[in-house]
């Protein structure tokens, strides 16, 4: 893997609990949050972070997948996504 | 933080509901080193290696996918010319090749697989005539394989002996899988300019200038233009342009990105990117919508060229920034089955066959994935395709022809084929005879603008 950096998208209803929700998961998979940002836009929780990982065995579709189920159980739509996605649509 | 919120909601927002994908990572794979004058010698031969090559494509392609979470519809494959490899075989018959063909694509898990073509531009050899010959029979015993004749460029001029063959075969293929609809023509394309390094579907080979494993990228993203199109306030034509060419910039970038990553996992070339927009049949994903965006009541009304000259051009110009290698078709496709506007516009009777010819005069490819009456003479097919390559010829351009005279069926029917292949309203052809101009046969020479050294 070249980049250990992504971006985890969390959009829904805001409700208590969805930073806490999520962030254990993270901390369960040892991903470690290098920035956090998160706004309401048209209604909707919009949080954005860039995590990073360091450990060697991290499994990425896992992760994914317990991020998904995470955030479904209390009705937000999670992502996980490698930074560069981003990078590269966006700069040059 | 180093990539800005709003980049990062405008790339889930584009997946999410403007349909972003790459519509199709293809690994191209020589087939030159199977040759064997025993034909079932040959077919392990290719067997063996279209399986060993790709057996990672599909797995691959998916981790690539999950981890930047861009969908990657479509994983193909596309060999050698195989009129070009069976040639040296004994039989005449090549359609066991074409069967073992799709057991290698069955095997690997793949979409398509392309490259039962040949090139006949200027003439035949025996190889060209057993693989055209083999066409029918090939395409009603498979599923997936993809054939592929390239009858003119605008080096050669328009062989119009395969132009005249070519109609009979697209008949014959028809009837041969009538009972699907005659949806063996969906996987049959006549090109003028065929581009070597092509990986969309039905039309892809691997040219003979390639090396032996290489990976396109297809991208796509009409959904993705048009969202951007109507989001404009009150634009003028030259803001419209520079958010077609914007967008694109971005479509291609997600493509390049993956295409590099796929090529670097399963330790091919990468090829190129092609840079076009590939309809489905969503709601929304659609050229056709695109076109009326910009402010045309219906596709296929005057104007209609106008603007897609201005759509194709944006996106070459945007794209091409956004990619170090462009190539295969790259330009903004038509396929009216496969495009939900496209198909509105034919009911409403504002898009016709003479409409669509004129279109692909300013855009890649051609007329794709066009019904017409199953009582359609071959003789009339191979005139719309003489026509079509005569387009592509003049222009230095490729054109193609997909065309389904679907047996039994009549203007006004639909004819469905489903998936990505979509439902094709039967288009009126014109009446009259063209039987006396392809009787005539011979090659119709280089046109002036060939003559460039």
């Amino acid at each position: 893997m070249r980049s250990n950096r992504f971006i985890i998208t969390v959009i829904g209803v805001d409700k208590v609990g969805i930073v806490a929700n999520t962030t254990k998961i993270m901390a369960d998979f040892s991903v470690n949050i290098v920035d956090i940002s998160q706004t309401i836009m048209e209604d909707l929780f919009t949080m954005i972070m860039l995590v990073e990982v360091n450990d060697e065995h991290f499994n990425l579709s896992a992760f994914q997948q317990a991020m998904k189920e995470g955030g479904e159980a209390i009705g937000v739509e999670v992502t996980v996504h490698q930074e560069d996605a981003f990078r590269f649509m966006h700069r040059i | 933080m180093l990539i800005h919120p709003e980049e990062i909601m405008e790339t889930i927002q584009m997946v999410r509901s403007e349909h972003l994908d790459i519509r199709t990572i293809t690994m191209g794979i020589n087939l030159r080193d199977c040759v064997h004058p025993d034909i079932d010698i040959f077919n392990k031969n290719i067997y063996n290696k279209i399986t060993h090559c790709a057996r990672d494509l599909v797995n691959t392609t998916e981790e690539v996918e999950n981890l930047y979470g861009i969908p990657i519809i479509n994983k193909r494959i596309s060999v050698t010319p195989i009129a070009v490899v069976a040639e040296g075989c004994i039989s005449t018959d090549y359609t066991s090749i074409a069967q073992t063909l799709d057991r290698a694509a069955e095997d690997v898990n793949i979409d398509f697989i392309g490259g039962f073509s040949a090139l006949v531009h200027k003439g035949f050899t025996p190889g060209d005539l057993n693989l055209i010959n083999s066409i029918p029979g090939s395409l009603a015993s498979t599923e997936k394989v993809c054939a592929s004749i390239n009858v003119a460029t605008t080096r050669a001029g328009i062989n119009m002996d395969a132009v005249a063959m070519m109609g009979k075969i697209i008949k014959e293929t028809a009837e041969r899988t009538r009972t699907n609809n005659g949806i063996g023509c969906a996987k049959l394309v006549v090109f003028a300019n065929a581009p070597e390094d092509n990986p969309f579907m039905a039309g892809a080979f691997h040219g003979i200038g390639e090396p032996d494993r290489v990976i396109n990228v297809g991208v796509s993203g009409p959904g993705v233009v048009n969202s951007a199109v109507r989001d404009l306030d009150d634009p003028d034509l030259g803001d419209i342009a520079e958010a077609i060419k914007k967008t694109a910039f971005k479509i291609t970038r997600m493509g390049e990105m993956a295409g590099r990553e796929v090529s670097r996992r399963l330790d091919a070339e990468f090829g190129v990117v092609d840079l076009s927009l590939a309809p489905t049949p969503e709601i929304g994903d659609s050229v056709a919508a695109i076109l009326e965006a910009m402010g045309l009541e219906s596709c296929g009304t005057h104007g209609t060229t106008a603007a897609l000259a201005l759509l194709n051009d944006a996106v070459k110009k945007g794209g091409a920034m956004a990619s170090s290698y462009v190539g295969g078709l790259s330009g903004a496709f038509i396929p009216v089955s496969e495009d939900a506007g496209m198909i509105k516009a034919v009911e409403r009777g504002s898009l016709n066959l003479d409409k669509l010819e004129a279109m692909t005069s300013v855009c890649s490819v051609g007329l794709d994935m066009v019904a017409v009456p199953g009582n359609t003479s071959a003789s009339t097919i191979s005139a719309i395709i003489a026509d079509e390559m005569a387009i592509g010829v003049i222009n230095r351009k490729t054109t193609a022809v997909r065309l389904i005279p679907a047996p039994g069926k009549d203007v006004g029917d639909l004819v469905e084929f489903g998936g990505l292949l979509g439902t094709a309203p039967v288009m009126r052809t014109h009446p009259y005879s063209s039987e006396e101009f392809i009787q005539r046969g011979g090659r119709i020479p280089a046109p002036i603008q060939a003559l460039t050294n």
